[in-house]
């Protein structure tokens, strides 16, 4: 298997987070990874992403090739067109629905959602709200990580297990909350497609 | 055992796994995350007396590093590209006295300036000191090479230049580690004493030395295990693929290169493999990240009739990094069939965090600013540099590390009223104090503010080294109390620093504003902290 993902936000919005569970999920299974970053200057609140590789076979190339990418993963809808360059013809959107606006020529929404109904498989799903009103504001980001999962190619259980992993150091409140998190979007992606 | 690691992690836990006593470094994107992790280690290694506390700037680094390598133990030095021009002096000379304990200088380059302000390749700096350079190509090479590196500068008796790219430290791969680190190696005497003495008389023999070892770094390079050589039957085309170029060249070609292939991660370059390269093709690729340096020394190298392409002839971008993309165009393969730039996306770039200290600074500056039209105000690298852009557009320039000091007193010396300085307090302490003195010593008529919030902010909130220090510092370089003034950058305050400013620019001489409060992401994290720990019981 070979999956190629562009994990698209703001600074803070937590997106490194979503690399690290598939990450950790993928390190799991015994596949290879490639997983490029951005740190430093754009962290302050300018746009941010990680391209993330994993594969049955070695990988060399740190950054996804234009046109290639299997799925791009936003915490922000303008941001989710930001690389759309980078999606291969048949690629999968799953993206946030709520703008971050920090910026003061943000453009309007409707655009954004007229761009985004220009692409084939595109999935929305309102994190901000389903965290809200789940008691869980603080993993909207892994929301959005199960609404993907089923176009990573990777078993659902092993990014499970891989979010009990990767929080079990902050406790079991912690990691329960965002393994509901992660269920919840799981199961919302369908309804929202 | 397999552990999950960037570039530069995988560079840190070479080192430690390699007998490292002592990482001596200054924080700068794409470096920090090194020394990061050797603290992290250390912190649960609290028994491993391996040295790991940041530096004041990267000189005072590489000159603890060959202290450190004087007593006959390993130390790395570890910068971002622009931290070699300020640790030039004792880098090249470094390569002068030879090492006694391995020494390495890990330089990481950042192409396409993605937290930077050029793009210089620290390659060219290695070949200046005349000594080897290591460019891995991934993350794995990143472990490897480390403990190869420490073997090499003991065996050459010279340090050894490791140069990455930002795509490699800001990368995460699978790295395999050794279960048997190395220990660290005892004190020991160099055996060469009257050598680390550069009088004039010395030094001559010492740099007689030094040309004369060169061919010893050329047989190293040609026997390297990290360059490789891919032939391939059919000629025509050959490429050079050096550090992580190597990469893009492999990713286009899934089943195979279908020509020959050398493959270059160690320096000086080897030239046999490369003539033998050249002669058995009509035309030479070269794919390599940052400047035409293997590109520009092939000429000297190769028949003039040989074909070069790359970076000079326009095959590659002369700017910015290599890509899977562009790399794919210079191998002249067919491009992608792609989804246009969407027209609705439009740019997002950094700023300054809401509730910032160095927000209130700029909007008290500009309010004063407002009645000086001549005013120019000089800044400095940090996160205050984003001061440039809207809303404050508050400065005239920002160049490198202590500049805001010394451009306003030179400018002030050409006649600029008023000429402002804003830095942050961990690059005065870096580069501005030697600064700060030429402007007292000439009482130069500069209003300076150092914009303090106690750590190093843009490079992730590490320890500022003048912390607390500040006033004292600047009373002991000569500045006037009664022109130092301190003040807390808080929009309730404004009033307060609007005036103080405006009395400063009013006084003809030096003066020092500090505007002091925590960066309010150290804060936040310091708070998060401060709570956990009150709420884990003490065992």
């Amino acid at each position: 298997m070979k999956t190629d993902i562009i994990l698209a936000g703001v600074g803070g919005q937590g997106i490194l987070s979503i690399a690290t569970i598939i990450g950790q999920a993928a390190l799991d299974q015994g596949l290879y990874i490639k997983q490029a970053e951005v740190h430093g200057m754009s962290q302050r609140g300018g746009d941010v992403q990680s391209n993330l590789r994993i594969s049955s076979n070695p990988i060399y190339s740190d950054l996804i090739a234009l046109g290639t990418a299997d799925v791009i993963i936003a915490m922000e809808p303008m941001e989710a067109l930001r690389y759309q360059p980078y999606l291969s013809k048949d690629g999968w959107v799953i993206t946030a629905t709520s703008p971050f606006v920090n910026i003061p020529n943000y453009p309007d929404i409707q655009a954004i959602n007229a761009a985004l109904d220009a692409l084939p498989h595109v999935v929305r799903i309102d994190i901000e709200s389903l965290a809200k009103a789940n008691k869980m504001p603080k993993a909207a980001n892994m929301i959005l990580l199960g609404a993907a999962a089923d176009a990573l190619g990777m078993d659902f259980e092993l990014l499970r297990q891989s979010v009990r992993t990767v929080f079990a150091a902050k406790g079991d409140a912690i990691v329960d909350m965002n393994l509901q998190a992660l269920d919840l979007g799981h199961t919302h992606k369908g309804l929202l497609q | 055992m397999k552990k999950l690691l960037l570039g530069d992690q995988a560079i840190a836990q070479g080192a430690l796994d390699a007998g490292l006593s002592g990482v001596y470094a200054y924080p700068g994107t794409p470096s920090t995350e090194i020394t990061e992790y050797i603290q992290l280690w250390h912190h649960s290694h609290p028994g491993s007396p391996v040295h790991d506390r940041w530096c004041t700037n990267e000189k005072t680094a590489m000159e603890a590093a060959l202290g450190m390598s004087f007593a006959g133990k390993r130390a790395l030095v570890c910068m971002k590209h622009v931290g070699m021009n300020v640790c030039a002096d004792a880098f090249v000379n470094s390569a002068v006295t030879g090492v006694n304990g391995g020494l390495v200088v890990l330089a990481a380059d950042d192409p396409s300036m993605h937290s930077s302000q050029n793009e210089q390749d620290s390659r060219f700096y290695g070949k200046f000191a005349l000594i080897p350079i290591l460019e891995p190509s991934n993350q794995q090479e990143c472990y490897d090479m480390m403990a190869y590196a420490f073997d090499l500068s003991e065996r050459l008796r010279l340090p050894v230049l490791m140069r990455i790219v930002t795509r490699l430290a800001h990368s995460r791969a699978v790295v395999d580690i050794t279960d048997s680190p190395r220990p660290q190696n005892p004190l020991s005497d160099p055996a060469d004493p009257a050598g680390w003495v550069l009088l004039p008389v010395r030094a001559r023999r010492k740099y007689a030395q030094l040309t004369a070892v060169q061919p010893t770094l050329q047989e190293a390079s040609a026997y390297s295990p990290f360059n490789k050589v891919v032939t391939e039957p059919k000629a025509g085309k050959a490429v050079i693929a050096a550090g992580i170029g190597y990469n893009y060249l492999m990713e286009n070609y899934p089943d195979g290169v279908p020509f020959p292939v050398l493959k270059v991660s160690q320096y000086p370059l080897p030239v046999a493999s490369i003539r033998a390269l050249a002669a058995q093709s009509d035309e030479l690729l070269v794919i390599e990240d940052g400047q035409p340096f293997i590109e520009e020394q092939l000429l000297g190298l190769l028949p003039v009739a040989t074909v070069i392409h790359g970076r000079l002839d326009g095959t590659l971008p002369r700017t910015g990094e290599l890509t899977p993309d562009n790399v794919k165009v210079a191998l002249g393969l067919a491009s992608t069939q792609t989804f246009a730039p969407s027209a609705t996306v439009v740019g997002r770039p950094p700023a300054l965090c809401q509730g910032c200290g160095h927000r209130s600074v700029y909007e008290a500056l500009n309010r004063v600013l407002a009645d000086f039209p001549t005013s120019r105000v000089f800044g400095d690298i940090g996160c205050y540099t984003l001061g440039a852009l809207p809303p404050y557009q508050a400065l005239h320039s920002c160049v490198d590390m202590g500049a805001s000091i010394t451009m306003a007193k030179g400018a002030a010396d050409a006649g600029i009223f008023p000429a402002i300085a804003v830095i942050g307090d961990s690059t005065f302490t870096h580069s501005g104090m030697t600064g700060l003195l030429d402007a007292v010593n000439e009482n130069s008529p500069i209003t300076i503010i150092i914009s303090d919030n106690l750590t190093t902010g843009m490079t992730g909130g590490q320890d500022s080294a003048g912390t607390n220090k500040f006033e004292a510092i600047c009373r002991g370089i000569g500045v006037a109390d009664e022109h130092l003034r301190v003040v807390v950058p808080l929009p309730a305050n404004m009033d307060e620093i609007t005036h103080i400013i405006r009395e400063e620019i009013a006084y003809k001489g030096v003066s020092v504003i500090i505007p002091r409060r925590e960066c309010i992401q150290t804060l936040a994290r310091h708070t998060r902290q401060k709570k956990q720990n009150t709420q884990t019981p003490q065992q």
